[in-house]
């Protein structure tokens, strides 16, 4: 490098280093629970630096709009969002994830776009920097729609089902290999600004036909990938701007996205192209019966409460039936008073039970489940031998035998809990229909199976009274 | 390829390297706050948005970037909101001290 910088670049390069070393402390700090707080606190010191240090940069020569634009940003956010994530349950997290991952990407589009139209109005647009500002744009319109579609899903205001049709994945593959066509196109003609709106187009459809054919079972690997590209578009913007802030920062953003969805695949025991382009979860076959005629055992509350009441080890397994249930708090009041009459109790956690990665972990935490209770499927899958009830409740295909014995079931050679290996079995369940994923579950049918139907609070409400009872 | 470029492919690399064996220590347990702490750190495009909204380049240019820092932040403050909410629920045993 030749000369020096000038002071303010100097003062901008310093914070941002500063900045970039917060951030890996504060991602660090989310290796235990206990660093966890103040780790996300180094993050939050972090950003602050960044954009202290941006707004010293020479570039900036009027802060109204800044000034404005950051006020009106923290008012929404505080103002609207606080009191929304406040009272939100913690059911909806993901959606509102994603919906703020749209937030995220809206904004690195429009810088993408908007140095795009200055640098090819000043026909000063270098290949590099094109090619940099096309992956920025095209992974954030991606991310805006493709988010956007996720938050519909799980909000249920579109259908959770897979929307599929012929030739679906082909026409997919065209659009992509279309769009970054065009990218090329652009680095070599800049100027050709049609060749940057039809690119964007494609971008932004392609946000909703990649997302339109997944299951709401797999939203979490979406969401997961959805931030990854969504790091990815910061770091392209990064390359763009020589900004290495972004760089780094986008690229901790893309490897951890990255990687929480190949875990979480890796926990289905799928692959990547499988989630993505599988369309899992088809429609489930009639309800309640299997077809060798057999049938669901029903049990009243008052004999669930006496088995439960009894036993040594009560084993819980949560599934998002109890997060839809809200059912979380009537839980812990449960295990509390099994746990004041000398039952033993654990929670077994499936790594992709709920929602999202740890959906079940968050949800326990804020019904004061402390998390030393909690246990991964390596961990607890040894005890179920030696346990009198698996308490299983609004979870299905984490349990489903048939992930071991039948390879033609589509969740064949997932990891699951081994619930069927536990002296007795209880279900709480809405219905008899199937699980989330549309596959009937062997399991419900098995003789030491017995099933509570109903709404899983007040199932758990009845249980607590007659437990009480005893 | 200018040895700028050269050197934010380093930066880039080494970088992705390490979150991910960051990453990687990251317990399931706090899989969620994770996500959505990253979701936070996606915020960080407010950095372009700031230079975009601050520049002088006409109207339409100042706009985008306004719209852009609108959206940054409200994925910064969301972001760092939740994942705060998230872990300040999770505690340690208190019962076995009583």
């Amino acid at each position: 490098m030749t000369g020096s910088l000038p002071l303010r670049e100097l003062i901008i390069q310093g914070t941002y280093l500063v900045s970039s070393v917060f951030f890996i402390v504060g991602l660090r700090g989310l290796s235990s629970p206990e660093k966890a707080r103040a780790g996300m606190g180094y993050a939050a010191v972090g950003m602050l630096l960044a954009i202290v240090g941006t707004l010293i940069h020479a570039e900036i020569v009027s802060y109204t709009w800044v000034f404005w634009g950051l006020l009106a940003g923290t008012t929404i956010g505080i103002v609207i969002g606080r009191p929304l994530f406040i009272t939100v349950p913690m059911t909806a997290m993901p959606q509102w994830v994603a919906l703020s991952h749209a937030a995220g990407a809206v904004a690195a589009t429009l810088v993408g776009v908007n140095e795009y139209m200055l640098l090819s109005a000043a026909g000063t647009l270098p290949a590099g920097t094109m090619a940099a500002l096309g992956f920025e744009v095209l992974l954030g319109a991606l991310t805006v729609t493709g988010s956007i579609m996720a938050f519909g899903k799980l909000q249920e205001i579109l259908p959770g089902r897979p929307v599929t049709w012929p030739l679906q994945n082909v026409m997919n593959l065209v659009l992509l290999t279309g769009a970054l066509g065009l990218v090329v196109a652009l680095m070599l003609h800049p100027e050709h600004s049609a060749y940057f709106w039809v690119m964007l187009a494609i971008a932004a459809s392609l946000g909703v036909l990649m997302v339109l054919p997944i299951g709401g079972a797999d939203m979490p690997v979406v969401i997961s990938l959805l931030n990854a590209y969504a790091g990815l578009s910061a770091s392209a913007m990064g390359f763009a701007l020589d900004n290495n802030l972004l760089i780094i920062v986008g690229a901790l953003d893309g490897a951890s996205g990255l990687l929480l969805s190949i875990l979480m695949c890796k926990a289905m025991n799928r692959s990547f192209t499988n989630v993505l382009f599988g369309a899992f979860g088809a429609p489930a076959a009639a309800a309640g019966k299997l077809a060798d005629g057999r049938e669901m055992r029903a049990i009243t509350p008052e004999d669930a409460a006496v088995r439960l009441g009894y036993a040594r080890l009560v084993v819980v397994v949560p599934g998002y039936g109890l997060a839809v249930a809200q059912a979380q708090h009537a839980l812990r009041e449960l295990t509390d008073l099994l746990e004041k009459r000398g039952v033993e109790v654990k929670y077994a956690i499936h790594p992709v039970a709920g929602r999202m990665p740890g959906h079940m972990n968050v949800l326990l935490a804020e019904a004061n489940v402390p998390y030393d209770r909690l246990f991964d499927m390596e961990e607890v899958n040894g005890e179920f031998p030696r346990t009198d009830v698996a308490l299983v409740i609004g979870a299905n295909d984490v349990v489903n035998p048939a992930a071991r014995t039948d390879p033609s079931s589509p969740i064949y050679g997932m990891p699951i809990l081994d619930v069927d290996k536990a002296r007795s079995v209880m279900v709480l369940k809405r219905g008899k229909g199937a699980g989330f994923a549309g596959i009937e579950n062997e399991l419900f049918f098995e003789p030491k199976t017995f099933m509570l139907f109903g709404d899983a609070k007040a199932s758990l409400a009845r249980l607590v009274t007659e437990v009480k009872s005893m | 390829m200018s040895l700028t470029t050269v050197i934010q492919l380093y930066v880039f690399v080494l970088a992705g390297f390490v979150g991910y064996q960051v990453i990687s220590r990251v317990p399931p347990l706090l899989h969620t706050p994770l996500m959505s702490a990253a979701n936070a750190l996606t915020g960080i495009s407010l950095v372009g948005s700031l230079v975009a909204a601050g520049s002088n380049h006409g109207t339409l240019s100042n706009v985008m970037g306004f719209i852009a820092v609108i959206c940054a932040t409200v994925n910064v403050v969301g972001g760092f909101l939740i994942t705060d909410r998230m872990l300040k629920m999770f505690k340690r045993d208190d019962r076995k001290s009583k």
